[in-house]
Parts: structure tokens; C-alpha cells; sequence
């Protein structure tokens, strides 16, 4: 069982980042994982993005045309990755700003006002853990709380004042989407 | 060790300090910036030696220069620096000395881009400079192969006094991955008694890529083909994965190796049994495996990150048993695993 997860969004706005969470909290529960990320020049058109697998078996290929599930920070994200996600998948976006609405009846989308969260939180640069915790709490494929402490555990010295932003930024992406939960077996 | 989460570069980077390497000579470029920089950090607080080069043709040549005194030298870049050392390359073959090259590969030709490639390949199978040579080149197609096949680079370059490369793309180059590091290896500082070292106390050494007389440098030669023809025979390495009762062969290397297994996975969901080989050197290539792989299918698929290259060895390795069919992606664009399981099932249902 292999699960592909596309993040995506301007540069800044830590999609990168979003993605090592996820790698970092799958090696953590000895999962095989890859990160792969955008370094051409896309990251210039708005559309920066992390590829993460992740999964019980040994990776074949870590990059992917239809990824099961999308995280889309920004309206181009949303509207590259719309199209793109695999029939039955999940497209998370970031509903503070992103105003579209989805087109897609086959796949299932979950609206997350990221920014607004992460501004109560008083860091809007935890946007993309907000997203992570919502993705975390809506499809299980890794626990809430394993992202919180693999937060605590590789977040490198110069950052260590990231560490609470990031971990409230989880728990509260998971509480906004608490009761859409459908955890998907893994 | 624990498994940490290691970007290929920055992996690759370690494996050589691991490994034993003295001296790393480079001049930044991307996809491979991120190894130069490890090694800017990590070799000084070894007490051993960085030095970033005005140019790709001078770091290849202090590689050369250090590779005389006995020490392990390595360099790194991408292909229009590794196009910039060809000249360099060819004197070290010659010279029988041992160097480590790193080749992350990006999309050519001329500047071309930043993005994954294969497209070194011929350059870096075929000698690449002028004369008669060849490098031992290794692919690796994970984070952990790559720190595996490094220490082997060095390892094989140390034990045949010859040029060692490893080939690798972007994908491998930034993408992460859990992998283990060896332990720092202790190595003995004594040079090797060909090594140029002040000919204090003994007869002088001569290192030297050149000689006037035709049947010298014949002899010279022929000595080289030797040592590389028992490379030939002692160092061939591949992956072969579901081949045993394959009616269709897949062949890819590197990323697209590792790319290609999840199709041919796929595949097998299917019914259509596909089989993969891997090869790991690139040179010397696994031309017997493939041919005695090919002898029992109905047809051969290479894929590949440029518009083909390997698949003529692969067409030399098969030798008309079975069509041998092209997937190519050229200027940095990187195959997914649908478009290859697309190709391989239209062939399946040719066959």
C-alpha cells in the first residue's frame, strides 16, 4: 500500500517544508518514504511543489502523474493539481485563498482556511502545517500526534522556535476538519 | 546506524568523507551544488582538503595533480562541467591513477536546463575524452545505493588505479529518502609506492600520460586494455527483478530504474509479465545478463532519460533475439510510471 501526496503552492510558502513533516513522520514510523522536490524553473510560476511517497513497500518511482492526494496552497496549485488527482483522491486547499470552486465529482475536496488559522495561531508561516494536520486527521495515513513529535524531534537548532508554532498549527488543522474524518486504510 | 532522512547529494557528499576521500576539488553547479557545499563545510573540520576551482578544467586537473601523490581526490558536477573535464579525464586514465567523479546529470545538450537527465551516458561510457579508455561508471537508483556505490567508486578506483564515475540525475541528486550512512573509515596515510612523493631515499616515481615512441605508448596501451578488461570481467553489476519467467524485458538505469520497477509492478498486476534489469555499471554493462535475459521474451523495452543511448548497448547485449523497443524522455523531463506501463502493455498485446 503506497500513498502519493503533492503539495504545492507560491515559493515561501513552505511546501517544502509541509513535505519533510510527512517524510520525516514516516521514517519515524519505519515507513519507506521519498521527498522529491520542484527545483527547476516552476518554482518561479507560482506552482513550487513537494512530491512525497510514502508507504510499507519499497518506492519504485517517487514521482507521479496522479497523486492520490493534493495540498494546494495557492490558485494556481488548484488549478494545475485539480485535474491531475487520481480518481477517488482528496485535494485539500488552503479556502483563505483560494475562492474556486471544485469541478471534480470523482475526487473529494476539503476546504482548510489556512492562513486564517495560522494568523489566530499568530505565525502565518505555519499555513502549511494547518494543511498537514487537516490532511493528517481526514485520511490517517500517519497520526496526528506522530507529526507533532516528528516536529519536535528534526526540527534543526536555528528553528527550535518553530517547533510550538508548527505543532499548534497541526492540531488545529486537525480540529477544523474534525468530524469530516473517513480514515483511509493504510 | 539509524536511518536518517538524507538528500542524494548531501549523502553522497558524507559517503566520500566516509569512505576515506582526501581532497575534493569542484566548481558549483546545479543539480549537484548542495554535495560541493557538504563537502566546503565537512572537509576543513576533517583537517582534509576543499578547494572550490576558478573552472570545472582546473578542479578535474588538482584532481589529476593530487591522484599522483597517492591521494584519494574526487570532484563533482553536472554535464557541462563533467563536458569541461573530458581533457583531464583522458591524461588520468593514462596515467593509471586512481579519481572518483561524481556526474549528476542534468538536461543537455549545450546549457540545457537544470532538470534530471541521462544523457551523459555515451560521454561517460565511452571514455568521453580522446584515446583509447574507459571509466568504471556505477548508477545508483536510491539514496542508499548511492552512498553505497560511492564508497565502492573509491574502493574500485583504489584497486584498479582508474577513474571510478558515479552517475547519477537531478531526481537522485534532490530528492530525500531514509538511508544509513557507513562509519567513518580509519585509512592508512602511507602512499602507495607509485605514488609522487620526493623521491627522498629511493629511485624516482614517473607518472606521465604520454611517450614519443609509437611502440611505447602502444605497450602503454595495451596495458590499459588489459587492466580494463579485467574490469570487464570482475565488475559487472545489475538489478534483474521478475525476469525468471518475463515474456517482456524492461531495462532502465539509475531514477529510471527505480521508476520503471513501479510499472512493471503495475504491469504484473495485470497479468502481463514484465521483468526488469537494472544495470548498476554502466560500464562495464551487463551485456551477458541481458542477453540470456532476452533469449526468453518476446520483446525488450529501454527507458531511458534521453532520446537513446543505452538501448544501443542493449541492442548489441540482445543481438536480434528479441525487437528491442525505445521510451525516451531528453531535456529534463522525467517518465512516470503510467506512460511506461502504457508502453508496456500496447507491446504485450503486439505480442
Amino acid at each position: 500500500m503506497q500513498t502519493s501526496v503533492v503539495i504545492a503552492g507560491f515559493g515561501g510558502q513552505g511546501v517544502l517544508f509541509a513535505g519533510l513533516i510527512l517524510a520525516y513522520a514516516a521514517m519515524d514510523k519505519e515507513l519507506y518514504v521519498t521527498w522529491y522536490p520542484s527545483y527547476g524553473p516552476e518554482m518561479r510560476g507560482g506552482t513550487a511543489s513537494a512530491t512525497v511517497v510514502l508507504g510499507d513497500e519499497e518506492i519504485g518511482s517517487p514521482v507521479v502523474r496522479h497523486p492520490d492526494i493534493v495540498i494546494a496552497m495557492n490558485g494556481p496549485s488548484f488549478r494545475k493539481y485539480e485535474p491531475l488527482v487520481k480518481p477517488g483522491g482528496m485535494l485539500f486547499y488552503n479556502a483563505s485563498l483560494i475562492a474556486d470552486a471544485g469541478t471534480r465529482t470523482d475526487i473529494r475536496y476539503v476546504a482548510v482556511p489556512a492562513n486564517a488559522i495560522a494568523a489566530e495561531i499568530g505565525d502565518t508561516r505555519v499555513a502549511n502545517a494547518v494543511m498537514v494536520g487537516a490532511l493528517a486527521a481526514v485520511t490517517g495515513i500517519l497520526p496526528l500526534e506522530a507529526l507533532v513529535e516528528t516536529v519536535e524531534r528534526h526540527m534543526p537548532p536555528a528553528r527550535r522556535a518553530m517547533v510550538f508554532p508548527n505543532q499548534e498549527a497541526l492540531r488545529r488543522g486537525a480540529q477544523v476538519v474534525a468530524g469530516l474524518g473517513q480514515p483511509v486504510a493504510s | 546506524m539509524a536511518k536518517e532522512l538524507l538528500k542524494g547529494n548531501i549523502a553522497i557528499a558524507e559517503a566520500a568523507l566516509r569512505a576515506g576521500v582526501d581532497a575534493y576539488f569542484g566548481y558549483p553547479i546545479t543539480p549537484q551544488t548542495e554535495l560541493l557545499e557538504h563537502m566546503s563545510r565537512r572537509m576543513p573540520e576533517l583537517g582534509r582538503v576543499f578547494l572550490q576551482a576558478e573552472s570545472e578544467i582546473a578542479a578535474i586537473n588538482m584532481v589529476y595533480g593530487a591522484a599522483c601523490t597517492g591521494a584519494w581526490a574526487m570532484t563533482s558536477s553536472s554535464g557541462p562541467g563533467i563536458s569541461l573535464m573530458q581533457e583531464g579525464l583522458s591524461y588520468i586514465a593514462l596515467s593509471d591513477v586512481p579519481a572518483v567523479v561524481v556526474d549528476i546529470m542534468r538536461g543537455g545538450p549545450g546549457l540545457g536546463n537544470i532538470q534530471p537527465s541521462q544523457a551523459d551516458y555515451n560521454q561517460l561510457t565511452r571514455g568521453g575524452g580522446h584515446g583509447d579508455y574507459r571509466c568504471i561508471v556505477l548508477a545508483p537508483a536510491t539514496v542508499q545505493e548511492a552512498i553505497d556505490l560511492t564508497v565502492l567508486a573509491f574502493d574500485l578506483a583504489d584497486k584498479y588505479r582508474a577513474v571510478a564515475i558515479l552517475a547519477g540525475d537531478g531526481l537522485i541528486g534532490q530528492m530525500m529518502e531514509p538511508a544509513e550512512l557507513p562509519p567513518m573509515r580509519q585509512r592508512s596515510r602511507t602512499p602507495p609506492p607509485w605514488a609522487l612523493t620526493g623521491a627522498r631515499g629511493r629511485p624516482p616515481n614517473s607518472i606521465t600520460a604520454f611517450s614519443i615512441a609509437a611502440e611505447t605508448l602502444e605497450a602503454m596501451n595495451w596495458q590499459l586494455q588489459a587492466k580494463l578488461q579485467r574490469i570487464r570481467e570482475r565488475e559487472v553489476r545489475y538489478e534483474a527483478w521478475l525476469t525468471e519467467d518475463a515474456e517482456l524485458l524492461v531495462v532502465a538505469f539509475g531514477s529510471v530504474g527505480r521508476i520503471a520497477k513501479t510499472a512493471v509492478r503495475e504491469a504484473r498486476a495485470y497479468g502481463v509479465r514484465a521483468g526488469l534489469i537494472r544495470p548498476i555499471t554502466l560500464w562495464p554493462f551487463p551485456y551477458a545478463p541481458i542477453a540470456q535475459a532476452a533469449a526468453r521474451v518476446k520483446a525488450v523495452l529501454v527507458v531511458e532519460m534521453n532520446a537513446g543511448q543505452m538501448v544501443d548497448d542493449v541492442r548489441m547485449a540482445v543481438c536480434g533475439q528479441a525487437p528491442v523497443h525505445f521510451h525516451g524522455r531528453p531535456g529534463g523531463s522525467v517518465p512516470v510510471p503510467e506512460e511506461i506501463l502504457e508502453r508496456i502493455m500496447t507491446l504485450s498485446k503486439e505480442g
